[in-house]
Protein backbone atom coordinates (compact mmCIF):
# COMPACT_ATOMS: atom_id res chain seq x y z
CA UNK A 1 0.00 0.00 0.00
CA UNK A 2 2.59 2.57 0.71
CA UNK A 3 4.99 1.40 -1.61
CA UNK A 4 1.66 2.26 -4.14
CA UNK A 5 1.58 5.97 -2.69
CA UNK A 6 5.47 6.65 -3.36
CA UNK A 7 5.65 5.06 -6.75
CA UNK A 8 2.46 7.30 -7.71
CA UNK A 9 4.34 9.93 -6.42
CA UNK A 10 7.62 9.75 -8.24
CA UNK A 11 5.99 8.81 -11.41
CA UNK A 12 2.89 11.00 -11.40
CA UNK A 13 0.63 10.93 -14.33
CA UNK A 14 1.65 14.51 -16.44
CA UNK A 15 -2.14 14.33 -18.20
CA UNK A 16 -3.76 15.90 -15.28
CA UNK A 17 -7.64 17.26 -15.40
CA UNK A 18 -8.62 18.82 -12.83
CA UNK A 19 -12.12 20.17 -11.37
CA UNK A 20 -12.47 23.45 -11.98
CA UNK A 21 -12.39 26.23 -8.99
CA UNK A 22 -15.84 28.42 -7.91
CA UNK A 23 -15.54 32.07 -8.01
CA UNK A 24 -17.52 33.89 -6.07
CA UNK A 25 -17.45 37.56 -5.85
CA UNK A 26 -19.25 39.64 -3.01
CA UNK A 27 -20.15 43.27 -3.85
CA UNK A 28 -16.49 44.02 -4.89
CA UNK A 29 -15.35 47.65 -5.83
CA UNK A 30 -12.15 49.27 -6.89
CA UNK A 31 -11.28 53.01 -6.79
CA UNK A 32 -7.77 54.61 -8.06
CA UNK A 33 -8.17 57.66 -6.20
CA UNK A 34 -11.41 59.32 -6.65
CA UNK A 35 -12.17 57.29 -9.79
CA UNK A 36 -14.28 54.37 -9.17
CA UNK A 37 -13.98 51.39 -11.82
CA UNK A 38 -16.13 49.00 -10.51
CA UNK A 39 -19.10 49.64 -8.72
CA UNK A 40 -20.02 46.47 -6.47
CA UNK A 41 -20.05 43.45 -8.36
CA UNK A 42 -21.78 40.09 -7.13
CA UNK A 43 -20.92 37.15 -9.21
CA UNK A 44 -20.97 33.33 -8.56
CA UNK A 45 -18.76 31.51 -11.47
CA UNK A 46 -19.89 27.52 -11.22
CA UNK A 47 -17.01 25.19 -11.66
CA UNK A 48 -15.94 24.25 -14.60
CA UNK A 49 -18.07 27.57 -16.66
CA UNK A 50 -16.42 28.98 -19.46
CA UNK A 51 -16.94 33.31 -19.01
CA UNK A 52 -16.41 35.80 -21.13
CA UNK A 53 -16.75 39.18 -20.29
CA UNK A 54 -16.95 42.06 -22.64
CA UNK A 55 -17.26 45.34 -22.92
CA UNK A 56 -15.87 49.17 -24.09
CA UNK A 57 -12.30 50.04 -23.05
CA UNK A 58 -11.65 51.14 -19.68
CA UNK A 59 -15.09 49.78 -18.33
CA UNK A 60 -13.23 47.99 -15.86
CA UNK A 61 -13.10 44.19 -17.58
CA UNK A 62 -9.47 43.99 -17.25
CA UNK A 63 -9.65 45.31 -13.40
CA UNK A 64 -11.86 43.11 -12.45
CA UNK A 65 -9.41 39.96 -14.30
CA UNK A 66 -6.52 41.39 -12.55
CA UNK A 67 -8.21 41.22 -8.80
CA UNK A 68 -9.19 37.87 -9.47
CA UNK A 69 -5.96 36.88 -10.24
CA UNK A 70 -4.91 38.22 -6.98
CA UNK A 71 -2.49 41.35 -8.54
CA UNK A 72 -4.46 43.53 -7.31
CA UNK A 73 -6.63 43.66 -4.18
CA UNK A 74 -10.32 44.93 -4.25
CA UNK A 75 -11.27 48.54 -2.51
CA UNK A 76 -14.10 46.43 -0.76
CA UNK A 77 -15.95 43.69 -1.14
CA UNK A 78 -14.74 39.96 -1.15
CA UNK A 79 -13.18 37.20 -3.62
CA UNK A 80 -13.37 34.02 -2.92
CA UNK A 81 -12.03 30.84 -4.71
CA UNK A 82 -13.85 27.53 -3.46
CA UNK A 83 -14.68 29.80 -0.18
CA UNK A 84 -11.46 30.63 0.54
CA UNK A 85 -10.47 34.03 0.16
CA UNK A 86 -6.59 34.01 0.88
CA UNK A 87 -3.99 31.43 -0.29
CA UNK A 88 -5.56 30.47 -3.92
CA UNK A 89 -2.37 31.85 -6.02
CA UNK A 90 -1.36 28.93 -7.08
CA UNK A 91 -4.26 27.62 -8.67
CA UNK A 92 -5.02 30.74 -10.89
CA UNK A 93 -3.17 31.02 -13.80
CA UNK A 94 -3.34 34.66 -15.23
CA UNK A 95 -2.62 34.79 -19.60
CA UNK A 96 -1.99 38.60 -21.08
CA UNK A 97 -2.65 40.10 -24.20
CA UNK A 98 1.40 40.45 -25.04
CA UNK A 99 3.26 36.29 -24.95
CA UNK A 100 5.22 37.83 -22.14
CA UNK A 101 7.98 35.67 -22.32
CA UNK A 102 11.37 35.71 -21.03
CA UNK A 103 13.50 36.67 -24.34
CA UNK A 104 16.41 35.34 -22.16
CA UNK A 105 15.12 31.72 -21.73
CA UNK A 106 14.32 29.28 -23.91
CA UNK A 107 10.95 27.92 -24.81
CA UNK A 108 11.05 25.15 -22.28
CA UNK A 109 12.39 27.43 -19.54
CA UNK A 110 9.57 29.74 -20.07
CA UNK A 111 7.02 27.45 -20.36
CA UNK A 112 8.90 26.20 -16.39
CA UNK A 113 8.45 29.84 -15.20
CA UNK A 114 4.66 28.23 -14.52
CA UNK A 115 6.02 25.88 -12.24
CA UNK A 116 7.93 28.14 -9.97
CA UNK A 117 7.35 25.99 -6.78
CA UNK A 118 8.60 22.95 -8.17
CA UNK A 119 12.34 22.30 -7.64
CA UNK A 120 13.21 19.28 -9.38
CA UNK A 121 14.93 20.15 -12.35
CA UNK A 122 13.86 17.22 -14.59
CA UNK A 123 10.60 16.68 -13.79
CA UNK A 124 9.91 20.55 -14.81
CA UNK A 125 11.31 20.05 -18.34
CA UNK A 126 8.88 16.39 -18.93
CA UNK A 127 6.00 18.55 -17.56
CA UNK A 128 7.07 21.70 -19.71
CA UNK A 129 7.58 18.71 -22.93
CA UNK A 130 3.80 17.92 -21.98
CA UNK A 131 2.11 21.07 -21.97
CA UNK A 132 4.28 22.53 -25.22
CA UNK A 133 3.02 19.12 -26.81
CA UNK A 134 -0.60 20.38 -25.90
CA UNK A 135 -0.39 23.14 -27.53
CA UNK A 136 1.11 21.82 -30.87
CA UNK A 137 4.66 23.32 -30.10
CA UNK A 138 6.49 20.00 -29.76
CA UNK A 139 9.91 19.95 -30.44
CA UNK A 140 10.49 23.58 -29.69
CA UNK A 141 11.91 23.64 -26.32
CA UNK A 142 15.14 24.97 -27.23
CA UNK A 143 13.78 27.43 -29.27
CA UNK A 144 14.52 31.45 -28.46
CA UNK A 145 11.20 33.24 -28.32
CA UNK A 146 12.52 35.55 -30.71
CA UNK A 147 12.48 33.21 -33.12
CA UNK A 148 8.63 32.55 -32.84
CA UNK A 149 5.77 34.21 -34.69
CA UNK A 150 3.03 35.83 -32.71
CA UNK A 151 0.73 32.87 -32.74
CA UNK A 152 3.42 30.71 -31.59
CA UNK A 153 4.15 32.98 -28.76
CA UNK A 154 1.13 32.63 -27.22
CA UNK A 155 1.39 28.94 -27.40
CA UNK A 156 4.01 28.95 -25.34
CA UNK A 157 2.24 31.64 -23.09
CA UNK A 158 -0.28 29.44 -23.27
CA UNK A 159 1.52 26.38 -22.12
CA UNK A 160 2.97 28.24 -19.36
CA UNK A 161 -0.20 29.03 -17.71
CA UNK A 162 -1.57 25.58 -18.16
CA UNK A 163 1.74 23.42 -17.09
CA UNK A 164 0.68 24.00 -13.43
CA UNK A 165 -2.47 22.51 -13.80
CA UNK A 166 -4.49 25.23 -12.80
CA UNK A 167 -8.18 25.22 -11.41
CA UNK A 168 -8.98 28.54 -13.06
CA UNK A 169 -7.27 30.03 -15.76
CA UNK A 170 -7.72 33.83 -16.58
CA UNK A 171 -7.58 35.25 -20.34
CA UNK A 172 -6.83 38.78 -20.57
CA UNK A 173 -7.54 39.22 -24.37
CA UNK A 174 -5.13 36.89 -25.25
CA UNK A 175 -6.00 37.06 -28.96
CA UNK A 176 -6.00 40.91 -29.12
CA UNK A 177 -2.64 40.80 -30.86
CA UNK A 178 -3.08 37.88 -33.77
CA UNK A 179 -4.14 38.08 -36.75
CA UNK A 180 -7.60 36.64 -37.94
CA UNK A 181 -6.84 33.23 -39.01
CA UNK A 182 -4.13 32.31 -36.15
CA UNK A 183 -7.19 34.02 -33.97
CA UNK A 184 -9.41 31.04 -35.15
CA UNK A 185 -6.77 28.14 -34.58
CA UNK A 186 -5.93 29.72 -30.67
CA UNK A 187 -9.79 29.66 -29.88
CA UNK A 188 -10.10 26.16 -30.77
CA UNK A 189 -6.64 25.46 -28.84
CA UNK A 190 -8.21 27.26 -25.99
CA UNK A 191 -11.44 25.62 -26.33
CA UNK A 192 -9.96 22.18 -26.74
CA UNK A 193 -7.73 21.58 -23.37
CA UNK A 194 -10.69 23.47 -21.73
CA UNK A 195 -12.79 20.58 -22.64
CA UNK A 196 -9.98 18.26 -21.48
CA UNK A 197 -8.85 19.60 -18.43
CA UNK A 198 -12.19 20.87 -16.70
CA UNK A 199 -10.49 24.35 -15.38
CA UNK A 200 -12.49 27.46 -15.07
CA UNK A 201 -11.67 29.87 -17.49
CA UNK A 202 -12.58 33.60 -17.74
CA UNK A 203 -11.71 35.55 -20.77
CA UNK A 204 -12.49 39.12 -21.10
CA UNK A 205 -12.35 39.96 -24.82
CA UNK A 206 -13.84 42.57 -26.67
CA UNK A 207 -14.31 40.88 -30.06
CA UNK A 208 -18.58 39.96 -28.95
CA UNK A 209 -18.59 36.86 -31.75
CA UNK A 210 -14.63 35.44 -30.22
CA UNK A 211 -17.20 35.23 -26.90
CA UNK A 212 -19.72 33.45 -28.56
CA UNK A 213 -17.93 31.35 -29.76
CA UNK A 214 -15.84 30.46 -26.76
CA UNK A 215 -18.17 31.04 -23.48
CA UNK A 216 -21.05 29.44 -21.63
CA UNK A 217 -21.86 32.45 -20.30
CA UNK A 218 -21.40 36.29 -20.92
CA UNK A 219 -21.25 39.00 -18.98
CA UNK A 220 -21.01 42.64 -20.61
CA UNK A 221 -19.69 44.82 -18.10
CA UNK A 222 -20.35 49.48 -18.61
CA UNK A 223 -19.30 51.37 -15.90
CA UNK A 224 -17.88 49.14 -13.81
CA UNK A 225 -21.16 46.91 -13.18
CA UNK A 226 -22.48 43.91 -14.74
CA UNK A 227 -25.63 45.31 -17.66
CA UNK A 228 -26.24 41.81 -18.84
CA UNK A 229 -25.20 38.29 -18.33
CA UNK A 230 -26.22 36.22 -21.36
CA UNK A 231 -25.82 32.48 -21.29
CA UNK A 232 -24.79 30.78 -24.48
CA UNK A 233 -26.53 27.51 -24.67
CA UNK A 234 -25.11 25.97 -27.69
CA UNK A 235 -23.60 22.68 -28.76
CA UNK A 236 -19.46 23.09 -29.22
CA UNK A 237 -17.81 23.27 -31.37
CA UNK A 238 -19.56 26.02 -32.51
CA UNK A 239 -19.92 27.31 -36.52
CA UNK A 240 -19.17 31.24 -37.36
CA UNK A 241 -21.94 32.37 -38.69
CA UNK A 242 -24.64 29.89 -37.24
CA UNK A 243 -28.07 31.74 -36.21
CA UNK A 244 -28.47 31.83 -32.98
CA UNK A 245 -25.17 32.93 -32.60
CA UNK A 246 -25.56 35.36 -34.25
CA UNK A 247 -28.50 36.57 -32.40
CA UNK A 248 -27.03 36.15 -29.41
CA UNK A 249 -23.52 38.40 -31.02
CA UNK A 250 -26.57 40.95 -32.17
CA UNK A 251 -28.01 41.48 -28.70
CA UNK A 252 -25.06 42.35 -27.17
CA UNK A 253 -23.60 44.32 -29.59
CA UNK A 254 -26.85 46.25 -29.87
CA UNK A 255 -26.65 47.01 -26.18
CA UNK A 256 -22.94 47.95 -26.43
CA UNK A 257 -23.71 50.25 -29.35
CA UNK A 258 -27.03 51.38 -26.71
CA UNK A 259 -29.17 51.20 -30.12
CA UNK B 1 38.22 37.20 -49.28
CA UNK B 2 36.15 39.18 -47.16
CA UNK B 3 38.68 38.06 -44.38
CA UNK B 4 41.48 39.53 -46.01
CA UNK B 5 40.41 42.93 -46.78
CA UNK B 6 40.11 44.64 -43.76
CA UNK B 7 43.72 44.08 -43.15
CA UNK B 8 44.63 45.10 -46.76
CA UNK B 9 45.03 49.22 -45.59
CA UNK B 10 47.08 48.66 -42.35
CA UNK B 11 49.70 46.12 -44.18
CA UNK B 12 50.03 49.26 -47.08
CA UNK B 13 50.72 51.94 -44.16
CA UNK B 14 53.10 49.25 -42.73
CA UNK B 15 55.15 48.94 -45.90
CA UNK B 16 54.73 52.27 -46.95
CA UNK B 17 55.87 53.38 -42.93
CA UNK B 18 59.04 50.75 -43.80
CA UNK B 19 60.04 52.10 -47.24
CA UNK B 20 60.00 55.81 -45.79
CA UNK B 21 62.15 54.57 -43.04
CA UNK B 22 64.65 52.72 -44.93
CA UNK B 23 64.83 55.72 -47.94
CA UNK B 24 65.64 57.77 -45.09
CA UNK B 25 62.13 59.89 -45.66
CA UNK B 26 61.36 59.53 -41.63
CA UNK B 27 63.74 59.91 -39.52
CA UNK B 28 64.59 57.29 -37.10
CA UNK B 29 64.64 59.70 -34.14
CA UNK B 30 60.63 61.16 -35.01
CA UNK B 31 59.37 58.19 -35.76
CA UNK B 32 61.64 54.41 -35.86
CA UNK B 33 60.56 51.67 -38.57
CA UNK B 34 58.71 49.18 -37.97
CA UNK B 35 62.13 46.95 -38.34
CA UNK B 36 63.49 48.78 -35.26
CA UNK B 37 59.95 48.33 -32.96
CA UNK B 38 59.87 44.86 -33.81
CA UNK B 39 63.65 44.58 -32.77
CA UNK B 40 62.48 46.87 -29.70
CA UNK B 41 60.24 44.22 -28.89
CA UNK B 42 62.13 41.25 -29.13
CA UNK B 43 65.15 42.46 -27.13
CA UNK B 44 62.44 43.88 -24.39
CA UNK B 45 60.41 40.23 -24.49
CA UNK B 46 63.60 38.31 -24.30
CA UNK B 47 65.12 39.85 -20.90
CA UNK B 48 61.42 39.49 -19.39
CA UNK B 49 61.23 43.47 -19.10
CA UNK B 50 58.29 43.63 -21.34
CA UNK B 51 56.71 40.75 -19.60
CA UNK B 52 56.66 42.39 -15.86
CA UNK B 53 55.86 45.39 -16.96
CA UNK B 54 52.60 44.38 -19.11
CA UNK B 55 51.51 41.73 -15.82
CA UNK B 56 52.45 45.11 -13.39
CA UNK B 57 50.02 47.07 -15.82
CA UNK B 58 47.19 44.94 -15.92
CA UNK B 59 47.31 43.87 -12.55
CA UNK B 60 46.94 47.82 -11.84
CA UNK B 61 43.96 47.99 -14.74
CA UNK B 62 41.80 45.12 -13.75
CA UNK B 63 42.02 45.60 -9.54
CA UNK B 64 40.73 49.38 -9.99
CA UNK B 65 38.65 47.94 -12.34
CA UNK B 66 37.36 45.10 -10.22
CA UNK B 67 36.91 47.79 -6.99
CA UNK B 68 35.31 50.73 -9.03
CA UNK B 69 33.19 48.44 -11.13
CA UNK B 70 32.18 46.02 -8.46
CA UNK B 71 30.99 49.28 -6.26
CA UNK B 72 29.47 51.29 -9.62
CA UNK B 73 27.49 47.65 -10.18
CA UNK B 74 26.34 47.36 -6.52
CA UNK B 75 25.31 50.73 -6.62
CA UNK B 76 23.48 50.93 -10.05
CA UNK B 77 21.42 47.76 -8.62
CA UNK B 78 20.54 49.16 -5.47
CA UNK B 79 19.57 52.95 -6.93
CA UNK B 80 17.78 50.89 -9.88
CA UNK B 81 15.55 48.94 -7.76
CA UNK B 82 14.73 50.70 -4.58
CA UNK B 83 13.50 54.67 -5.26
CA UNK B 84 15.04 55.41 -1.59
CA UNK B 85 18.25 54.75 -2.48
CA UNK B 86 18.36 56.41 -5.57
CA UNK B 87 16.76 59.74 -3.68
CA UNK B 88 19.68 59.56 -1.57
CA UNK B 89 22.53 59.13 -3.43
CA UNK B 90 21.84 59.70 -7.15
CA UNK B 91 22.49 63.30 -6.83
CA UNK B 92 24.90 62.89 -4.89
CA UNK B 93 27.11 60.93 -7.48
CA UNK B 94 25.76 63.04 -10.85
CA UNK B 95 27.50 66.01 -9.25
CA UNK B 96 30.59 63.84 -8.56
CA UNK B 97 29.92 62.75 -11.88
CA UNK B 98 30.40 65.97 -13.48
CA UNK B 99 34.41 66.50 -12.16
CA UNK B 100 36.47 64.46 -14.80
CA UNK B 101 38.31 62.37 -12.62
CA UNK B 102 41.48 63.17 -14.24
CA UNK B 103 41.41 66.69 -12.59
CA UNK B 104 41.62 64.81 -9.52
CA UNK B 105 45.57 63.84 -10.22
CA UNK B 106 47.02 66.06 -8.00
CA UNK B 107 45.00 65.75 -4.70
CA UNK B 108 45.46 61.92 -5.50
CA UNK B 109 49.22 62.61 -5.18
CA UNK B 110 48.35 64.45 -2.33
CA UNK B 111 46.51 62.17 -1.27
CA UNK B 112 48.61 58.56 -1.55
CA UNK B 113 51.82 59.70 -3.08
CA UNK B 114 52.83 58.06 -6.34
CA UNK B 115 52.08 54.67 -4.95
CA UNK B 116 49.79 52.20 -6.20
CA UNK B 117 47.19 53.27 -4.18
CA UNK B 118 47.07 56.52 -6.49
CA UNK B 119 47.01 54.55 -9.63
CA UNK B 120 44.51 52.33 -8.57
CA UNK B 121 41.89 55.02 -6.93
CA UNK B 122 42.10 56.95 -9.95
CA UNK B 123 41.60 53.73 -12.28
CA UNK B 124 38.65 52.64 -9.89
CA UNK B 125 37.39 56.17 -9.98
CA UNK B 126 36.95 56.49 -13.94
CA UNK B 127 35.71 53.20 -14.37
CA UNK B 128 33.02 53.52 -11.46
CA UNK B 129 30.26 55.88 -13.51
CA UNK B 130 30.70 54.11 -16.63
CA UNK B 131 29.54 50.97 -14.83
CA UNK B 132 26.82 52.92 -12.33
CA UNK B 133 25.08 54.70 -14.90
CA UNK B 134 24.64 52.04 -17.27
CA UNK B 135 23.49 49.03 -15.03
CA UNK B 136 21.06 51.39 -13.00
CA UNK B 137 19.72 52.40 -16.56
CA UNK B 138 19.56 48.71 -17.31
CA UNK B 139 17.46 48.05 -14.59
CA UNK B 140 15.38 50.49 -15.09
CA UNK B 141 14.28 49.65 -18.69
CA UNK B 142 13.58 46.19 -17.57
CA UNK B 143 10.05 45.85 -19.22
CA UNK B 144 7.37 46.09 -16.44
CA UNK B 145 5.35 43.71 -17.97
CA UNK B 146 7.27 40.95 -17.48
CA UNK B 147 7.87 42.25 -13.66
CA UNK B 148 4.03 41.91 -13.66
CA UNK B 149 4.22 38.09 -14.81
CA UNK B 150 6.73 37.02 -12.87
CA UNK B 151 4.60 38.68 -9.80
CA UNK B 152 1.64 36.81 -11.41
CA UNK B 153 3.49 33.52 -11.61
CA UNK B 154 4.83 33.39 -7.97
CA UNK B 155 7.71 34.60 -8.11
CA UNK B 156 9.91 34.85 -4.65
CA UNK B 157 12.06 38.58 -4.85
CA UNK B 158 14.75 36.31 -5.53
CA UNK B 159 13.97 34.87 -8.40
CA UNK B 160 12.36 37.46 -10.05
CA UNK B 161 16.23 39.68 -9.58
CA UNK B 162 17.52 36.43 -11.21
CA UNK B 163 15.53 35.28 -13.79
CA UNK B 164 13.64 39.14 -14.55
CA UNK B 165 16.02 42.26 -13.30
CA UNK B 166 19.50 40.98 -14.32
CA UNK B 167 19.36 39.08 -17.61
CA UNK B 168 16.77 42.43 -18.35
CA UNK B 169 19.65 44.81 -17.86
CA UNK B 170 22.29 42.76 -18.70
CA UNK B 171 22.47 44.62 -22.41
CA UNK B 172 23.26 47.99 -21.16
CA UNK B 173 25.28 46.77 -18.42
CA UNK B 174 27.90 45.44 -21.08
CA UNK B 175 27.63 48.63 -22.66
CA UNK B 176 28.66 49.98 -19.25
CA UNK B 177 31.66 47.41 -19.05
CA UNK B 178 32.93 48.17 -22.92
CA UNK B 179 32.59 51.74 -22.04
CA UNK B 180 34.62 51.22 -18.73
CA UNK B 181 37.55 49.56 -20.25
CA UNK B 182 38.24 52.20 -22.35
CA UNK B 183 38.41 54.47 -19.24
CA UNK B 184 40.58 51.76 -17.49
CA UNK B 185 43.22 52.10 -19.91
CA UNK B 186 43.11 55.38 -20.64
CA UNK B 187 43.28 56.10 -16.80
CA UNK B 188 46.50 54.10 -16.38
CA UNK B 189 48.01 54.98 -18.94
CA UNK B 190 47.66 58.88 -17.66
CA UNK B 191 48.47 57.82 -14.09
CA UNK B 192 51.56 55.40 -15.23
CA UNK B 193 52.85 58.17 -17.86
CA UNK B 194 52.72 60.77 -14.71
CA UNK B 195 54.45 58.77 -11.82
CA UNK B 196 55.05 55.47 -12.00
CA UNK B 197 58.09 52.70 -11.30
CA UNK B 198 57.31 49.91 -13.02
CA UNK B 199 54.53 48.99 -15.58
CA UNK B 200 54.28 49.89 -19.43
CA UNK B 201 54.24 53.76 -18.78
CA UNK B 202 57.05 53.65 -16.86
CA UNK B 203 58.67 51.85 -19.34
CA UNK B 204 57.83 54.48 -22.17
CA UNK B 205 58.43 57.11 -20.24
CA UNK B 206 62.10 55.68 -19.18
CA UNK B 207 63.04 54.76 -22.85
CA UNK B 208 62.21 59.17 -23.43
CA UNK B 209 64.84 59.94 -20.91
CA UNK B 210 67.30 57.63 -23.17
CA UNK B 211 66.20 58.67 -26.56
CA UNK B 212 64.97 55.31 -27.06
CA UNK B 213 62.09 55.80 -29.52
CA UNK B 214 61.48 52.17 -30.70
CA UNK B 215 60.76 51.61 -26.79
CA UNK B 216 58.74 54.48 -26.79
CA UNK B 217 56.58 53.23 -29.76
CA UNK B 218 56.61 49.71 -28.36
CA UNK B 219 55.04 51.20 -25.46
CA UNK B 220 52.38 52.86 -26.77
CA UNK B 221 51.44 50.02 -29.45
CA UNK B 222 51.50 47.05 -26.54
CA UNK B 223 48.66 49.60 -24.45
CA UNK B 224 46.62 49.44 -27.90
CA UNK B 225 47.21 45.96 -27.94
CA UNK B 226 45.94 45.62 -24.48
CA UNK B 227 42.75 47.59 -24.82
CA UNK B 228 42.20 46.13 -28.00
CA UNK B 229 42.04 42.32 -26.09
CA UNK B 230 40.29 43.72 -23.22
CA UNK B 231 37.47 44.92 -25.83
CA UNK B 232 37.33 41.89 -27.65
CA UNK B 233 36.68 39.78 -24.83
CA UNK B 234 33.88 41.82 -23.64
CA UNK B 235 32.27 41.51 -26.75
CA UNK B 236 32.82 37.86 -26.58
CA UNK B 237 31.39 37.71 -23.73
CA UNK B 238 28.25 39.93 -24.99
CA UNK B 239 28.00 37.53 -27.64
CA UNK B 240 28.08 34.66 -25.05
CA UNK B 241 25.70 36.03 -22.61
CA UNK B 242 23.14 37.79 -24.92
CA UNK B 243 22.79 34.73 -27.50
CA UNK B 244 18.95 34.75 -26.97
CA UNK B 245 19.12 38.62 -28.32
CA UNK B 246 19.06 38.57 -32.35
CA UNK B 247 20.95 41.83 -32.30
CA UNK B 248 23.81 40.39 -30.67
CA UNK B 249 23.59 36.72 -32.45
CA UNK B 250 24.58 38.13 -35.50
CA UNK B 251 27.16 40.40 -35.05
Amino acid sequence: MSIDVIDRVSTPDLRVSVTGAEVKLQGVTKSFGDHRVLRGIDLAIEPGQFVAIVGRSGCGKSTLLRLVAGLDAPTSGSIALDQQTTGWRDVVRLMFQESRLLPWQRVAANVAVGLTHAHDRQSQRDQAAVALREVGLAGRENAWPSVLSGGQKQRVALARALVSHPRLLLLDEPLGALDALTRIEMQELIERVWQQKGFTAVVVTHDVSEAVTLADRILLLDDGAVMLDVPVDLPRPRRRGDREAAAIEGRILDRLLQR
Amino acid sequence: MKRVLPWLVPIAILLAWQAGSTFGLIQANVLPAPSAVAGAFWRAARSGELWTNIEVSAGRAFLGFAIGGGIGFTLGMLNGLSSLSETLTDSTLQMVRNIPHLALIPLVILWFGIDEEAKIFLVALGVFFPIYVNTQHGVRSVDPHLLEMGRAYGMTKVTLFLRVVLPGALPSIFVGLRYGLGIMWLTLIVAETISASSGIGFMAMNAREFMMVDVVVLSILVYAALGKLADSTARLLERTCLAWNPVYAKV
